[in-house]
């Protein structure tokens, strides 16, 4: 089969590989019919995510047909599925207490020990995404294999398409955990740190759960429209400063939740930030959390702080006292999917949230390694790709013109 | 009078795992006895099994996991019958009569190393313990204790076992470069034994990558 592989820092590739077999009872292997490129694939991309091999299969958020199964999987040939991110086993302690993306036994014993060597303890497994959570092939391919099949896949009823529902998969629960973890109470501001496509979700799930106003923080004019078109009222960190815009939107008290959707790269030329990119080429650091500090230092006094923003191992500057006297509550981690993904096919079902207008371009399987390309050097229009397998190569699709803030 | 030996008319395979336990990995020397009250006049700590003083210059390994399922139903799985299930290098078991049984265990660089274990103890639904023969390539020892976890959260699954590397400190390095090591081995067996008795199967990555090296039907580093 066709497969999207990472060969190495920018480096991607389209690569012929074997298929995927069934190996345990409660796998089933999927044909993949709607692929997406993530922001954390971006990571990968730039070779921040340690345990990464050559000739690994990426892509996490796919969805697809069942073609086979294994004897114990729950799904049957020819469903439409989605797959959630993490893999997870649904009999763990975690699983057992929704804490799907801890499983304690979707990352293999040959994979493990590194990551609890990292971590403290192994984390969970995850597709395509580094040896670290477990070293499975991701779903940017023709096929894949899906273990624990029943217990992660959403089946799909008839007639709604994939655009709709591709993101249960990963940005859609991740967004809304990113509010949950917010706790969001009647009246509250919520600030809201990039304006990629979880920080979209976490816009409208923010609302969704009771903040009387939610404000987006970001530079590409494409993702601040998109944000005010989803209810946000807008910052250009270019343009204003923005812990003193914050502090004069809320009579100076700060949000009541700040929700950091940038992760460890943060763009912008802040003092903190330009020392960490110098840092962070040279090897000497992983994270620039320039967007987090801020955050913190942005959040009112007892406030809340959510981190759905991906961090891979050590910071520096971290302003400790500053979250301990301030009185924060922090609230992080992988997105526990499969416990939130009934629930939000419902509601997109029910006409809740705008899954279908975030996304630029559809493309091609086999045009991915210039996706990534675009992806990573073209933010502000490509907001986010669909790679589709049954294209033929070099039929990409660009949405309609979209609008600027 | 051992569980363990309770399927000694099956296939020698079978009973590959008698004694050695997870250790299938491994070898050892001598039972790493831990007195905590002998030596050290301080307050213990509450993990019985750890300390950081060592007593003695055999390789020792122990790890606790949780499993998520009654302390009987473990005790049982942890049968001869079900060893090669989850136990990942051992090549073949013979049963000497008398609680001994002889194990051919895979050894860095294509070698096998034979190992003669006698079960010593057996305490029903709570501890097994062995100890090597004479007759073993390997000195080893060790024990695998059940303890129901507080909360109706399972078992607290520990096994402990100490051995005399084979090859001494050399032999154990090149071992652990190998992903040989019986403290891997045995790490990793147990991980497949919470695996198998979580989830009903053992967690594969088994996966289709872009490395010739690789097939999608067996699990990688």
């Amino acid at each position: 089969m066709r497969a999207v592989t990472w060969q190495g820092r920018h480096k991607i590739s389209v690569e012929t590989v074997p298929d995927p077999e069934i190996v345990n009872p409660r796998d089933a292997i999927l044909r993949v019919t709607s692929t997406a490129i993530c922001g954390s694939d971006l990571h990968l991309y730039d070779g921040h995510i340690p345990g990464m091999r050559a000739g690994d299969v990426v892509g996490h958020e796919f969805m697809g047909e069942v073609v086979e199964v294994g004897a114990s999987s729950t799904l049957k040939k020819d469903q439409r599925v989605v797959v959630p991110f993490t893999i997870s086993c649904g009999q763990c302690f975690f699983c057992e207490r929704q804490q799907y993306s801890a499983c304690d036994n979707s990352n293999p014993s040959e994979t493990r020990d590194a990551s609890e060597l990292m971590m403290g303890h192994a984390m969970g497994g995850a597709f395509g995404y580094a040896h670290l959570t477990g070293g499975y092939a991701g779903g940017q391919a023709e096929y894949v294999r899906v273990p624990y099949s029943d217990v992660g896949p959403v089946v799909i009823p008839d007639g709604m398409p994939d655009d709709d529902v591709l993101f249960l998969s990963d940005i859609l629960p991740t967004g809304w955990q990113a509010a949950v973890n917010a706790d969001i109470e009647p009246g509250d501001t919520v600030a809201v740190w990039g304006c990629g496509p979880v920080g979209l979700f976490t816009i409208q799930s923010a609302l969704l759960l009771g903040a009387a106003r939610v404000i987006a923080i970001d530079h590409f004019p494409t993702r601040l429209a998109l944000a005010r078109k989803y209810g946000a009222e807008i910052l250009d960190y270019g343009e204003v400063d923005v812990r003193e815009a914050l502090d004069e939107m809320t009579g100076g008290i700060g949000p009541d939740a700040c929700i950091d959707c940038v992760g460890m790269e943060s763009h912008g030329f802040t003092v903190d930030n330009v020392l960490d990119q110098v840092k962070a080429k040279f090897y000497l650091a992983t994270e620039r959390p320039h967007a987090l500090r801020q955050a913190i230092l942005a959040c009112r006094k007892g406030g809340r702080l959510s981190i759905p923003g991906v961090y891979g191992g050590f910071a520096d500057k971290f302003p400790l006292g500053q979250l301990m006297e301030k009185g924060l509550t922090v609230k992080s981690g992988q997105t526990h999917v499969q416990r939130y993904t009934g629930d939000l096919l419902d509601m997109i079902r029910d006409g809740k949230f705008d899954t279908v207008s975030l996304i630029s371009h559809h493309a091609p399987l086999e045009d991915a390694a210039e996706m990534y390309r675009h992806w990573h050097s073209e933010q502000d229009r490509y907001t986010k790709i669909v790679l589709r397998p049954g294209l033929e190569k070099g039929g990409v699709q660009a949405m309609q013109e979209m609008e600027r803030a | 009078m051992s569980h363990f030996y309770k399927s000694s008319k099956s296939d020698p395979v079978l009973l590959a795992a008698a004694g050695v336990g997870l250790a299938a990995a491994g070898v050892g020397l001598a039972l790493w006895k831990r007195s905590r009250s002998a030596d050290s006049n301080s307050l213990s700590s509450a993990a019985p099994n750890w300390t950081k003083a060592r007593s003695s210059d055999r390789a020792l390994f122990g790890k606790s996991l949780l499993i998520n399922r009654p302390r009987d139903e473990l005790f049982a799985a942890w049968n001869v019958d079900r060893f090669p299930e989850f136990m990942e290098n051992v090549a073949a078991v013979e049963d000497l009569g008398d609680n001994i049984s002889k194990w051919t265990v895979k050894a860095p660089a294509g070698h096998e190393v034979t190992l003669v274990n006698q079960v010593t103890e057996v305490i029903e639904g709570e501890a097994i313990y062995w100890q090597s023969t004479s007759a073993s390539d390997v000195a080893n020892s060790g024990e695998v204790k059940f303890a129901d976890a507080p909360g109706g959260r399972g078992t607290y699954v520990s096994l402990i076992l100490a051995y005399d590397p084979p090859g001494g400190k050399l032999g154990g390095l090149a071992a652990k470069l190998l992903q040989r090591e019986p403290e891997v081995q045995a790490r990793r067996d147990l991980h497949r034994f919470k695996q198998l008795m979580e989830t009903g199967e053992v967690t594969s990555n088994a996966s289709p990558s872009a490395r010739s090296s690789e097939r999608p039907t067996e699990p990688h580093i």
